[in-house]
């Protein structure tokens, strides 16, 4: 029996067993493949999206246990209409592989939301799980205190 | 082959106005022209540059992994086209002889006038990247061998279109100019390079074009927003494991985890009964599982139960490292450092270091696409050595390479890893079993991780003496398993056993003056797969040549920066302004408080040096976090200083997270680490703030990539030493020490 999602605002119809983790309906039933593997068991963070707007890894629910609405990196913004948060990954250049960027994204998106001035214990905390092998840390917590700034003035 | 070779420029510029999005029909194009077209016909709309009616492209000869070569070379094309980099499109060169990396091999040792290559080092220097077409990413050399290339490109092509402006117009060359694409006549007309295109594909390339002076440069020397950002923060960058095509199947694969080894049986009843899985394949040392997606066919390939043989080399961690010891009582393989009387000189103190395995880890699994129809194999392949996936994967698919199309997206990370082929292989002898059907073959973690071309682990025993302050006596040894011997036989079939200078660089070719100073490589037959991991051999020889001038600077009793300066003032100014950069930077003073340690090191690497301090602090708990790094580097010339700071940051942190997390070892033939709880990394918490300072004193241009890891661990180590005492001679430190996570 097909399961109905609801991911970026639009309804979809997956017809996969239960038991698939959302992170590969969402990238090789629907093609939505901004959201990474990285890992498959919660160490990296690659996998990250948002259901009921809160930061969750993808590789961890089951396509049976999705419980709201999804929004992955394609969800926030694109390349010519860049959400604020992504303004402030550009600006800074954070990307060098760029391949956790999505899930750094999507983590720090969660935490403007719930923190909207963040300090960088708070960064620390809330990006603990995403794992960046290139080594891009210190422009993900500049471009997050520079994505607060850009979200307060409205920028 | 026959007609293509005939292909002329003209060919390659109808063509790729004449499709749409030309610019990928050119670029497959390009791949049949003739060796080294440069050499022949330096510029004008040649390998690299495309000029049609839908814009200016650059075909970058290296692939785009993270260190941001797609913006550098568009920005040194664009600087002598003379064209706004916005303008220039970026592609990834299909796999052809025009895009050797003349780099690839070449020595680039801190002295001009000494310690040249041995004999058989020079001739593998030059022989080496035609010899098995080295279209390498990789080296540290991308932006150092696009430098001279892609200027000459560039200013080659606005040369033929200044001729084709001037034979339109009537006029002399000396009275055009060209400004921001176009050409500008005498009376303020404005042409378009597009409309000048094709009538420059009928003239003679442009054969000495002018360059600009540094003084006129416009982008070379200033950072670049660099392409790839809006891309990477959309999640729109198309990665190798986004590859999707119609039809497409899922696959993913179980190699024999004894390395090298034998599959001798498996059953797969418990796979074949999963609903979504298509089709189990024998692969001979492996399975690989066909599924209607990813999840399912990491799923079903674990489910299968195989009975693997022995692997070619000891079982057990200790072992193996006992087998690489024994490489200690055999004759060097490399004596790259050997000056003064070894023989009689005075030893007073000895230290024996060691370094495990290492994987590279990155973050996205090894995979790639395949598909064979009609005898043809079109190959999705993030990859480091695209002319290797074409002829190695011709090879497997059982037809000739020019029927190979070979793409490279993006890399989710590199670091050498991905100058490998293997994943191209694997997917191809699964889409031979799939004929007519693409299929993505994507390696679990697990399966990344236990399947690497590890960084040897190595061993290093040293003998020193200091006197008044100095060291007089510096006689090092180092065994490893040889990365050149293995990497030889793989590419080649042919058994060699060459000079390797890995065995010790990082430690023969640091421009420390000391009397009697020798440095010895000793090569050591284990079969586990090594290759080339971020910064080679310089990884594990800075650490143990670097740890232990530190502990001679302590026998000595001098301060350790002041103590590496003095061996150092004499042999290479350069060098020595990098350290007194990074004393200056820091606040050095050669005393910290309690709860705080601070070390430093340095290490001359792809034609760079770089010296970085760092700082821990200890809390109450015992709990070791990292501060502050100080990075200083000599680069010769910085094409884009933000980059080169990303880089070497970069660089830092995967030097940092291997130094305290990094380890391989094996048990039962197999290696014990599968994923990142067992192989973790630096976190955004465990990272240290960085201060980098970039210097240009040095004649030629540096390598950028990597030499910003190997100083990481020894500075790291040094530090440890300061804070507790306690000498680590052994990584990772984080079996030795409380980190903070
Ligand atoms: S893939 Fe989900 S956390 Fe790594
Ligand atoms: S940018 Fe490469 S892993 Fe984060």
């Amino acid at each position: 029996m097909p399961t109905t999602l609801t991911i970026n605002g639009t309804s979809h119809q997956v017809d996969l067993p239960g038991n698939v983790p959302l992170l590969w309906v969402l990238r090789d039933a629907l093609g939505l493949t901004g959201t990474k593997y990285g890992c498959g068991v919660a160490a990296c963070g690659a996998c990250t999206v948002q259901i009921n707007g809160e930061a969750t890894r993808s590789c961890q629910v089951l396509l049976e246990d999705v419980d709201g609405p999804v929004t992955t990196i394609e969800g926030l913004g694109t390349p010519d209409n860049l959400a604020a948060i992504q303004k402030a990954w550009v600006a800074n250049q954070v990307a060098q592989c760029g391949y956790c960027q999505s899930g750094q994204i999507m983590q720090a998106a969660s935490l403007l939301a719930e923190i909207p001035d963040p300090s960088d214990e708070e960064i620390d905390e809330a990006m603990a799980g995403n794992l960046c092998r290139c080594g891009t840390y210190p422009r993900i917590r500049a471009a997050i205190h520079d994505a607060a700034n850009m979200i307060k003035t409205g920028a | 082959m026959g007609k293509l070779k005939t292909f002329t420029r003209r060919a390659f510029i109808v063509s790729s106005v004449a499709v749409t999005g030309g610019v990928a029909f050119g670029a497959y194009l390009m791949a049949r022209t003739p060796d080294n077209p440069l050499a022949e016909s330096p510029g004008a709309l040649n390998p690299w540059v495309v000029i049609n009616t839908d814009g200016i492209t650059l075909v970058a000869p290296r692939a785009e992994m993270g260190q941001g070569v797609m913006t550098t070379l568009a920005a040194l094309i664009a600087e002598e086209l003379d064209v706004a980099l916005e303008a220039v499109n970026v592609i990834h060169g299909p796999p052809a002889q025009a895009y050797f990396n003349s780099a690839a091999v070449a020595e680039r040792h801190y002295s001009e006038s000494q310690h040249q290559p041995s004999g058989f080092g020079a001739i593998m220097a030059q022989a080496f990247p035609k010899v098995i077409s080295l279209q390498i990413t990789g080296g540290s050399t991308s932006a150092i061998d696009a430098y001279s290339r892609m200027r000459l490109a560039g200013a080659s092509a606005r040369a033929t279109l200044l001729q084709a402006a001037a034979n339109q117009l009537g006029t002399g060359l000396d009275v055009l100019k060209t400004e921001n694409g176009h050409v500008i006549a005498p009376d303020g007309t404005r042409i378009r390079y597009a409309d000048l295109a094709s009538a420059a594909a009928d003239l003679e390339p442009a054969q000495a074009p002018r360059l600009k002076s540094p003084a006129e440069w416009r982008y070379i020397g200033k950072s670049q927003p660099r392409k790839d950002q809006a891309p990477k923060a959309t999640g729109t960058a198309g990665f190798g494991i986004d590859v999707r095509l119609p039809g497409m199947r899922f696959a993913s694969v179980r190699m024999t985890p004894r390395l090298g080894g034998e599959m001798i049986s498996f059953d797969a009843s418990n796979a074949e009964t999963m609903d979504g899985v298509e089709k189990i394949l024998n692969l001979g040392d492996g399975v690989a599982v066909v599924a209607s997606n990813t999840w399912l066919a990491i799923e079903a390939v674990n489910a299968i139960d195989i009975t693997w043989g022995k692997a070619p080399y000891p079982h057990e961690n200790a072992d193996i490292f006992e087998k690489i010891s024994e490489a200690f009582d055999t004759d060097p393989n490399v004596t790259l450092r050997e000056d003064g009387e070894l023989a009689t000189a005075p030893t007073s103190f000895e230290a024996e270091y060691r370094v495990p395995y290492l994987a590279h880890a990155t973050m996205e699994p090894m995979n790639s696409t395949a598909v064979i129809t009609d005898g043809t194999l079109e190959i999705w392949s993030p990859n480091q050595a695209p002319i290797m996936v074409r002829d190695r994967c011709a090879k497997l698919a059982g037809i000739d390479s020019d029927k190979v199309t070979v793409h490279t997206p993006f890399m989710g990370g590199g670091y050498g890893r991905r100058a490998m082929v293997d994943f191209a292989e694997i997917a191809t002898r699964v889409a031979v079993q799939m004929p007519g059907i693409p299929v993505q073959t994507t390696w679990s973690r697990e399966e990344d991780m236990r399947h690497d071309f590890y960084r040897p682990g190595a061993i290093a025993r040293m003998r020193g003496h200091v006197e008044d302050g100095k060291i007089t006596t510096l006689d090092g040894q180092m065994a490893a398993p040889s990365i050149m011997a293995q990497t030889m036989k793989l590419f080649t079939g042919f058994d060699l056993a060459p000079a390797d200078p890995t065995l010790t660089e990082g430690a023969h070719d640091q421009p420390y003056a000391i009397p009697n100073h020798r440095v010895r490589g000793h090569s050591s037959d284990v079969a586990i797969p090594v290759g080339f991991w971020r910064s080679v051999g310089n990884s594990q020889n800075a650490f143990f040549y670097d740890s232990f001038v530190d502990e001679l600077a302590h026998e000595a009793s001098v301060d350790p920066l002041e103590f590496r300066l003095r061996h150092m003032r004499g042999e290479h100014a350069p060098s020595a302004t990098v350290l007194e950069t990074v004393r200056d930077m820091s606040g050095w003073t050669g005393k910290t408080p309690d709860g705080v340690g601070r070390g430093v090191a340095f290490c001359f690497s792809f034609g760079t040096a770089v010296a970085e301090v760092v700082e821990v602090q200890q809390d109450a708990d015992g709990v070791i976090r990292l501060s502050d790094m100080w990075i200083a580097a000599d680069l010769g010339l910085i094409l884009d200083p933000l980059n080169v700071e990303a880089q070497l940051t970069g660089g830092a942190v995967f030097g940092l997270s291997a130094a305290i997390h990094g380890e391989i070892t094996f048990a039962d033939g197999m290696a014990e680490q599968e994923n990142f709880p067992d192989y973790d990394a630096l976190r955004m918490a465990s990272t240290p703030r960085f201060h980098v300072e970039l210097l240009q004193n040095m004649e030629r241009m540096g390598g950028v990539g990597e030499p910003g890891t190997p100083p990481a661990a020894p500075a790291l180590a040094n530090a440890l030493f300061d804070l507790t005492g306690q000498r680590a001679r052994q990584l990772p430190l984080g079996s030795q020490f409380s980190f903070l996570t």
